[in-house]
């Protein structure tokens, strides 16, 4: 299946069943390769629609305390770029369909090589990127060889967006829209759901993509809720908290696991 | 990635481009939510920066609260005991504040004030730009919260204590390796947060377009009056000028009105630490490698998976594991020469000039001052160099006792 399909079919089988489909944010390494693949492969089966990995830095500026440590807790495990791709080339093996977005910052993809990493992900079976330090003043950078690729190039669009730079943040856009509920960084506090609301319609005036909403979406309840007017939502910190609450109890890996899946399962459980 | 123009520009002081880039470094790698404010900081800049009411307030500030110009001093002493070019010192260190720092506050405060912001942030890492801050928010009656890592503190206090009698609110960063970088990374996050009412005051010649140009402009303070002074007293160019590096600040201030004098050689000099082969400096130029960082392309001290690797020095202003986009630009097209010192040899210098000049110098220009041990002696002696004092030691002088093994 080609790469951009991916995130569309998945889209359009949404549709299709009438629900949000549920987009599940976890940190590439995090605690360590091993038990990341273990959660990794079991993503889907819990109901993951959408698998958004965060590629480790060792300066994550848009992101709050808990994908902070997630992303020490891979670094000082060894995690890399190259071991990110690898294990999605792994998780490939085992799954066609579910589409695969890499989120995080420019500076390991420069330092790899623009050109080589566009190739590589998308040979693995990356389905689409988010890089949080590229704007679109800096779209020759990244966006313009990833789409080159068939990498879907996937933007945030921010309560701090407005109707002109909406059109300018829509141009290259593709696969899907990031809508950013707050102003801040990851992990902190929830967005008024009727304010995301009004967001969400005005975007839709201007553009036919499918809209994810995520940034401080921390239960089943809110995940309900936001599905009322997403496509489809993003947890990301509340999930990766279970493996740091996990590393704090002294779980075991099969333990850790367990956790994000089993939390995982009851996010689902509300689209359905 | 625009192509570096490898030959010689037409003026070495036209950058950066609209996009902020001077060739392939500089640029804009932020978050969305922090873009349209860069925008709005960006058209504000570009309204005020010739303003006749701006420049008069600033102007009128750096006299008579600063306490500028600052005199261009001849180093006698220190001339006659190096035996070559004759050495001028521009003495920033006697400024309000103790630094050039204040040069670059003074101004962003006047913007933020004029951009109706009720808030003010600020990175630090010696606190000399901590403490400008919270000075300049004083003034102007606005609140500062100054991000400082938890190791900065600890090596800093007499900083630390000098903001909160300022009024800064002092934050305590413990994410990452708890220092410099950690503190800029903070702030940004501070500032996503709070993109309504804050403005981030950047204290180096670093971060997203426009503030390597803005703060340089208010850093040139530094090189016209130089120019100027030293027309007066001897009635020509410099043939070398020497600054220190820490993001770049001081340096870009004094190098820029040099820069199309082709005739004037110009000096950067970073921080090598226990030696640039150690791995424990913060030569970003001299043992980095370009990346993307904090808002702009430039070098960086990375490992070979593009994680930005901890600076070490026993400067914290120097500490800093990338510079500003300029020097970037200027070392590759060649127009500066960047050197290193290490931590030792900043170390004798510091002693040096405490002992020939009775100035004793912020760690920092001590490590300017190092090369100009190196240099002028190879000068001949109607050769006249000026190096920056961009700093004064008091903040020093904890750090300097332990590392001479003396307890005070
Ligand atoms: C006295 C002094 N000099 C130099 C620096 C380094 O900054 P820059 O390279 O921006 O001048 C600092 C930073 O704290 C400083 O306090």
């Amino acid at each position: 299946m080609s790469v951009s399909n991916r995130i569309n079919a998945k889209f359009a089988q949404l549709a299709k069943q009438k629900r949000a489909g549920l987009v599940t944010f976890i940190t590439a390494g995090d605690p360590n390769l091993d038990v990341f693949e273990q959660i990794l492969a079991k993503l889907p089966e819990a109901g993951s629609d959408i698998i958004e990995l965060g590629m480790p830095f060792s300066d994550p500026m848009a992101d709050g305390p808990a994908i902070q440590l997630a992303n020490q807790r891979a670094l000082k495990n060894g995690m890399t770029l190259k071991k990110t791709l690898a294990a999605v080339a792994k998780f490939r093996k085992q799954d066609q369909n579910t589409p695969i977005i890499l989120m995080g910052y420019y500076n390991p993809i420069f330092h790899m090589g623009v050109q080589n990493f566009v190739e590589q992900a998308r040979e693995v079976g990356v389905d689409g990127l988010i890089i949080v330090d590229l704007p679109v003043e800096e779209d020759d950078e990244l966006c313009h060889p990833a789409r080159t690729q068939d990498l879907d190039w996937v933007r945030l669009v921010t309560p701090t967006t407005d109707a002109k730079r909406l059109s300018k943040i829509l141009k290259n856009s593709s696969g899907f829209l990031y809508y950013v509920s707050i102003a801040g960084i990851t992990g902190t506090a929830s967005a008024k759901g009727s304010n995301v609301k009004k967001a969400i319609e005005d975007i839709r005036k201007q553009s036919s993509l499918p809209i994810a909403v995520g940034f401080g979406i921390k239960t089943k309840e809110q995940v309900q809720q936001t599905a009322q007017y997403a496509d489809a939502v993003v947890v990301g910190s509340a999930i990766v908290n279970k493996i740091e609450q996990a590393k704090a109890d002294n779980k075991t890996a099969e333990q850790t696991c367990e956790a994000v899946i089993s939390f995982v399962r009851e996010l689902s459980s509300g689209l359905s | 990635m625009s192509a570096e123009p490898l030959s010689k520009p037409e003026s070495y002081q036209s950058g950066p481009d609209s996009m902020g880039h001077f060739g392939q470094f500089g640029g804009r790698f932020v978050a969305e939510t922090l873009m349209p404010l860069i925008l709005e900081v960006e058209e504000a800049y570009y309204k005020y920066k010739d303003d006749p009411e701006f420049r008069t307030e600033l102007e009128g500030l750096a006299k008579d609260y600063v306490g500028r110009p600052s005199p261009l001093y001849y180093a006698k002493r220190l001339t006659e005991e190096l035996g070559g070019a004759k050495i001028y010192f521009k003495r920033d260190e006697l400024n309000h504040t103790g630094a050039h720092k204040i040069n670059n506050t003074l101004g962003q405060i006047l913007l933020a004030k004029r951009m109706g912001k009720k808030r003010i942030i600020a990175e630090t890492g010696a606190g000399q730009h901590g403490v400008a801050t919270a000075t300049v928010c004083a003034l102007f009656n606005l609140p500062c919260v100054v991000y400082m890592g938890e190791t900065d503190i600890k090596r800093q206090a007499p900083n630390v204590f000098r903001m909160k009698l300022l009024g800064a609110e002092i934050v305590s960063v413990t994410s990452g390796t708890a220092t410099l970088k950690d503190a800029m990374n903070d702030a940004l996050r501070d500032w996503v947060a709070n993109v309504e009412d804050t403005f981030y005051i950047i204290g180096t010649a670093a971060g997203p377009h426009p503030y390597p140009e803005m703060v340089r402009d208010f850093q040139s303070v530094i090189g016209i009056e130089t120019k100027q002074q030293l027309q007066q007293a001897e009635q020509q160019l410099p043939d070398a000028v020497v600054a220190c590096i820490g993001g770049g600040s001081n340096a870009i201030g004094l190098f820029h009105p040099f820069l199309d004098d082709e005739n004037v050689k110009i000096y950067g000099v970073e921080a090598a630490g226990r030696g640039v082969d150690s791995g424990l400096h913060a030569a970003s130029l001299t043992g980095g490698q370009p990346g993307v960082l904090h808002g702009n392309r430039t070098y960086l001290l990375q490992d070979e998976d593009g994680q930005i690797t901890d600076a070490h020095s026993i400067s914290a202003g120097l500490d800093y594991p990338g510079i500003g986009p300029e020097h970037s630009w200027l070392h590759d097209i060649g127009r500066v020469s960047y050197v290193s010192v290490t931590d030792d040899e900043a170390l004798e210098a510091f002693q040096l000039c405490c002992r020939l000049e009775g100035i004793i110098p912020a760690l920092e220009p001590s490590h300017a001052l190092a090369f100009v041990t190196e240099l002028a002696p190879k000068m001949n002696k109607d050769e006249i160099l000026v190096m920056n004092m961009c700093g004064r030691g008091d903040k020093d002088v904890f750090t300097v006792a332990e590392a001479l093994g003396v307890e005070i």
